[in-house]
């Protein structure tokens, strides 16, 4: 059968139709095994793309299914799958299990809830796969509906305010993204919207027109990524949703902006890409500090961890926009190490919030002495995010920092002083939670459970395999990387750093 | 799976000797608490297999000519992307060799003698766990091949520091000492990732035959410098050199074998293998050379004022430790790349014996670590007394001690080299080492008991005070068997990598060694006098001495500094950037963004009839002019 990529983006939707259509007849329990059994054949359907995969084939995408929509605008659903998305389409269907299982402690309205996490999974593989602009920006939009409603309908106590400034500021960025779309289409011979043609009416504009429509879509993704400073609907959102919410937000829709900085920015327009890569290497370099140094004093621990994801991805968007082939791979590894370890800080986070009825990490403390496996889960995903060799954070960084310090210093070494202040504000934050007494209150708190074991084993045996073994990652990424970088790097300029040494640089001073 | 380098029997097993402690730690996380006593025990026969296997490796490479003893074993490519990779290469050579005796033979006494210095603690199992966790990262360390599978095991092991360092993570203060040896250490690091990421942007390779073969080839001098100085960035955090010392004094909260082990013994010397192993690189370089010889000296000097006015037993150790380490840095910015070992190897022996006879004299009087209350122990506790005391001489450098070869042989070269500022400094840097040593020695051990608990302490079990004695007897001949003069067997051994040792005209030998012992007996001399005779008020003579002993004891007051010059303006920084410029600035931005388009929406009011139907109808009217517009591009 080769409508797999069809099949793992829809049939989280089915379940979703089958949830709802239940109706009053569907117990709460029987919503949530359906829900999870739905998600978890979804995993084993990419599973079986992950197996059909090939890294060394010679066409950029692979499993293409194509068919025309609605001939008379030329929307056409195309589909396909690269080295790049694969993993994104991975990682999508490898959480969604995950964040419901650790949603089993929703107790309100379960159904609704079930069924906007599958309508979300199926948004958001399809955001991935999807191989025309206008099929694309609509899973995008579509993602948009079920997060507003897990964050408004299932949040804390600012959740409206939350919700409703997650919304607004993606769709502002959605118009442009839109009207980009639109232009790139009219300037078309054929009536399309697929990425192929699309891609050649892109290499015939002229140079300013491109510039334009590559802002374009840079706003539109630099919202979701989000990059500084159109980052302020993170802390909020993250803060106020609820875990699968949060856990979702960070690992998949984050990713979706800088998947599209690399499917659709460096791709359709390398000239302007290149012309903006100092541009965007700046924002990327102030995003990653800024980031990090506000997460120091964050008292909340889910803001603390808002923060530092926009210290990560601003490693990816540094990496992607360095043009080198260990930087776009590290960028790209990073999307999926970040996924990982972030969602499993969220998960964690969910636990501990579950036990204490806080987030303030000051009205913590000790819980090691009462909780130590949970406390040990929590310290091993706060060095896989701290970027500890050995996890998987430090393969991405490290290629990133590499693959960045070969084309511009500053940029490498700035961004390596983020290292520094992950320890900090990983490391002050645990030791709030963890060390010292224990709080009165919370001397009876029971360790993790069953059902916990089993959400936490499979990402953290994740951490560590990805850290130990990144190879089974890369040996995918690396062909479609090759592929992005062949067309946006300048003339010249280094792509491998691997070649540093053969190119003979000799006698040229530092820096 | 494994590609082998030269497939010649033992040296096949190589991959064993980190991985067999590795493999014990995983065991004691998971089920070490079921073990009970058992995982210390496991604990330490992984070690101790560590260690046989190493000999018989190092065996091996030893029957073999010189120019052959190199066995490179490729485990599997670990990071490749591109036309860049870095894979789990182990390389022994005689560098690597002389390291993983040291760690695995130093260790497993460690190991064994904290079998009886942990019993009854609740997390008995995870403790050995750590320290076998740490023993795996610091074989790691010193066995890669490359930059970045140091890497690997230079972040580990601190990993394992802040770890064991906050064991007793209930007191706040163990805690706050675990995390500031985590990050200070970090920001060393951090330096030295930049490091590595120069090195690969000029030399497409972290490899070590790549970049230590011929650097000169590929990079100028200028660049060599840049590269060495970053790399000596995370040399100075690890080995807790000035300024980045300051976390060492704090780590001793930390259980005392992982004092032993990794703050004295293992660890705090990477920094000196590291600088060792990038010779080539610091030769190129030139400069750098004569900033690790500065820093060190300063260090060693800086170092030994502050150990000198401890009244913590623990302190005084660790104040000299970091002194120590500044002689290795010293002998190593001199080019006397075997002395430097030579010392990293007598000083693992000595050091390793003090803390572990310290952890005893606190064993002994439950938990106390005050020098005032201490006095006359070596009655009571006369094995773990005499150890210490041959552990002392042997850090004053009394010969035929080890200490003795390892820093006459270091002033010497000063001396040889025409370095006499370096010379005179080292030698005043000897005098402190042997009065607070000394002074140590005569509080804790001699003179009259000041305390109900010294006068009631009792002497460990056997198995703490065993291998105290095998690191006595360490102390005492590994001088001997491995003076370092350029006949020494170090030396001879060391020489394929470190290149023979530098000579030149000065005092003759035997002058510079009568002017050290002199010097060191008259230290202890006079620390006698001053603290065991109880013929002079020390307490009286400090008081009248204030403020300077208390800057001393302070550290000079270098924590206070940097939590004025960087912690609180750092924290002020942040706080400022969260609380007014996020919040008020960006955020206020957005959010006046949207109270301004409700104002202009109030303004429009008119439009908003709030009947869906004329909404429907707005919408409906867009819809229509879009598709027109698309109608009119078909």
């Amino acid at each position: 059968m080769n409508k797999l990529l069809t099949l793992t983006t829809f049939l989280p939707l089915l379940g979703a139709v089958m949830v709802l259509a239940g109706g009053r007849a569907l117990k709460d329990d029987a919503a949530r095994w359906l829900a999870l059994g739905v998600s978890l054949a979804t995993f084993i359907v990419s599973l079986v793309i992950l197996g059909r995969f090939d890294p060394s084939a010679r066409e950029p995408f692979q499993m293409v299914e194509q068919a025309q929509w609605v001939e008379s605008i030329g929307l056409t659903y195309t589909l396909g799958v690269d080295g790049v998305s694969i993993w994104m389409i991975l990682l999508t269907t490898f959480l969604f299990p995950v964040s419901i299982l650790a949603s089993w402690t929703v107790t309100a309205d379960v159904r609704r809830f079930m069924a906007a996490m599958l309508v979300l999974e199926t948004a958001v593989i399809g955001t991935f796969v999807a191989l025309d602009l206008l099929l694309f920006f609509l899973f995008f939009e579509a993602l948009l509906v079920p997060m507003y409603l897990l964050i408004g309908g299932w949040g804390g106590r600012r959740r409206i305010y939350a919700a409703i400034k997650f919304f607004l500021f993606t769709m502002a960025g959605s118009a442009f993204l839109l009207l980009a779309i639109l232009f790139l289409y009219s300037k078309g011979g054929a009536v399309s919207f697929r990425y192929d043609v699309l891609l050649d009416v892109a290499g015939g504009l002229p140079a300013t027109t491109a510039r334009w429509l590559f802002l374009a879509f840079f706003v539109a993704f630099a919202v979701k990524v989000p990059l500084v400073p159109l980052h302020t609907w993170l802390p909020d959102a993250h803060t106020e949703a609820p875990t699968a919410g949060s856990v979702l937000l960070a690992a998949l829709l984050l990713k979706v902006g800088t998947y599209g900085l690399i499917r659709f920015n460096l791709v359709l327009f390398p000239e302007a890409s290149k012309y903006f890569a100092t541009f965007v290497g700046v924002i990327a370099v102030i995003g990653i500090i800024y980031g990090a140094v506000n997460a120091l004093i964050q008292t909340d621990i889910k803001r603390l961890v808002a923060y530092s994801s926009i210290s990560h991805l601003g490693f990816v968007v540094l990496g992607v926009f360095a043009f080198t082939q260990q930087g776009v791979t590290g960028g790209v590894l990073q999307m999926v190490n970040h996924g990982l370890a972030t969602g499993a800080l969220f998960l964690l986070v969910g636990m501990v919030y579950e036990r204490t009825h806080t987030r303030d990490l000051d009205q913590m403390g000790g819980l090691a002495s009462v909780m130590p496996w949970l406390m040990g889960a929590f310290l091993f995903t706060a060095f896989a995010s701290a970027g500890l060799p050995g996890l998987n954070g430090f393969v991405g960084e490290f290629l990133v920092i590499v693959g960045t310090f070969a084309v511009n210093h500053w940029f490498g070494a700035l961004a390596a002083t983020a290292v520094v202040l992950a320890a900090i504000y990983l490391l002050w934050s645990y030791q709030r939670m963890a060390f010292g007494p224990v709080r009165e209150e919370h001397r009876l708190l029971p360790d993790v459970s069953l059902r916990e074991v089993v959400v936490l084993a499979p990402v953290l045996a994740l951490l560590l395999v990805f850290g130990v073994a990144p190879s089974l990652l890369t040996d995918r990424i690396d062909p479609s990387v090759e592929a992005v970088i062949a067309r946006v790097a300048p003339e010249g300029q280094l792509t491998d750093v691997g070649d540093a040494g053969s190119r003979a640089i000799a006698f040229e001073e530092f820096p | 799976m494994f590609t082998v380098g030269s497939a010649s029997g033992v040296g096949n097993l190589l991959w064993l000797v980190p991985v067999v402690p590795l493999a014990i730690a995983v065991v004691n996380l998971f089920i070490g608490r079921r073990l009970g006593r058992l995982a210390g025990v496991v604990a330490s026969v992984a070690v101790g297999l560590s260690f046989v296997l190493s000999s018989v490796i190092v065996m091996d490479l030893l029957s073999r000519p010189t120019e052959e003893r190199l066995e490179i074993q490729r485990l599997y490519e670990w990071i490749s992307v591109g036309r860049f990779s870095g894979g789990v290469d182990l390389r022994l050579d005689v560098l690597s060799a002389t390291m993983i005796l040291v760690i695995t033979g130093v260790g497993f006494l460690i190991h064994v003698y904290a079998i009886g210095y942990m019993e009854g603690d609740p997390r008995y199992g995870r403790f050995f766990s750590y320290l076998n966790l740490f023993v795996f990262f610091m074989l790691l360390l010193v066995l890669a091949d490359n930059y970045l599978l140091l890497y690997v095991g230079w972040e580990g092991v601190g990993l394992c520091s802040y770890l064991l360092i906050g064991f007793w993570f209930e007191k706040p203060e163990n805690a706050t000492a675990a995390k500031k040896a985590f990050v200070t250490t970090r920001i060393g690091d951090t330096a030295m990732l930049i490091g590595l990421a120069l090195i690969v942007s000029k030399f497409g390779t972290l490899d070590f035959d790549a970049v230590l073969g011929a650097p000169g080839d590929t990079i100028a001098k200028g660049t060599a410098t840049a590269i060495s100085l970053l790399l000596f960035a995370g040399a100075i955090g690890k080995s807790a050199q000035v300024p980045l010392h300051v976390w060492l004094p704090d780590a001793m909260a930390g259980p005392t074998p992982v004092s032993a082990l990794i703050h004295a013994a293992t660890m705090v010397t990477a920094g000196v293998y590291l600088v060792v192993r990038s010779a080539p690189l610091f030769e190129l370089s030139g400069v750098a050379l004569t900033v690790v010889l500065i820093v060190g000296l300063v260090t060693a000097l800086f170092a030994a004022t502050c150990a000198l006015a401890q009244d913590d037993i623990k302190r005084v150790l660790a104040y000299s430790t970091i002194s120590q380490l500044g002689f290795m840095f010293m002998a190593a910015g001199m080019r006397f790349y075997t002395g430097a070992m030579f010392m990293l190897v007598a000083h693992a022996f000595y050091k390793a014996l003090m803390f572990l006879g310290a952890g005893s004299v606190m064993h002994g009087m439950h938990e106390e670590t005050d020098l005032q209350r201490m006095g006359g122990l070596i009655r009571r506790m006369p094995i773990t007394g005499w150890t210490f005391v041959i552990g002392a001489l042997a850090l004053a450098g009394i010969w035929p001690l080890a200490g003795f070869f390892a820093k006459d042989q270091i002033l010497e070269i000063a001396n040889h080299t025409g370095r006499t500022w370096i010379y005179l400094l080292g030698t005043l840097g000897a005098l402190l080492s042997a009065l607070y040593i000394g002074r140590l020695v005569f509080l804790a051990f001699f003179g009259a008991p000041r305390s109900d608990e010294a006068r009631h302490a009792h002497e460990s079990p056997p198995v703490m005070t065993v291998p105290l004695v095998i690191l006595a007897a360490g102390a005492v001949l590994a001088g001997l068997f491995l003076s370092t003069s350029a006949e020494g067997t170090l030396a001879r051994f060391l020489e394929p990598i470190t290149g023979p040792v530098p000579h030149g005209e000065g005092l003759s030998t035997l002058a510079l060694s009568v002017i050290a012992t002199a010097i060191a007996l008259s230290a202890l001399a006079v620390a006698s006098w001053i603290y065991a005779s109880g013929r002079v008020d020390w307490l009286g003579i400090r008081e009248r001495l204030q403020p300077l002993p208390r800057a001393a004891a302070s550290g000079w007051y270098v924590d206070h500094a940097y939590s004025t010059l960087f912690v609180k303006p750092g924290i002020a920084a942040a706080r400022f950037s969260a609380e007014v410029l996020d919040s008020k600035g960006v955020d206020g931005l957005v959010n006046g963004v949207g109270g301004g388009v409700r104002r202009l929406a109030a303004s429009g009011r008119r439009i908003q009839t709030g009947f869906v139907r004329s909404y429907a109808l707005g919408f409906f009217l867009g819809a229509v002019g879009v598709l027109v517009w698309l109608g009119t591009r078909l």
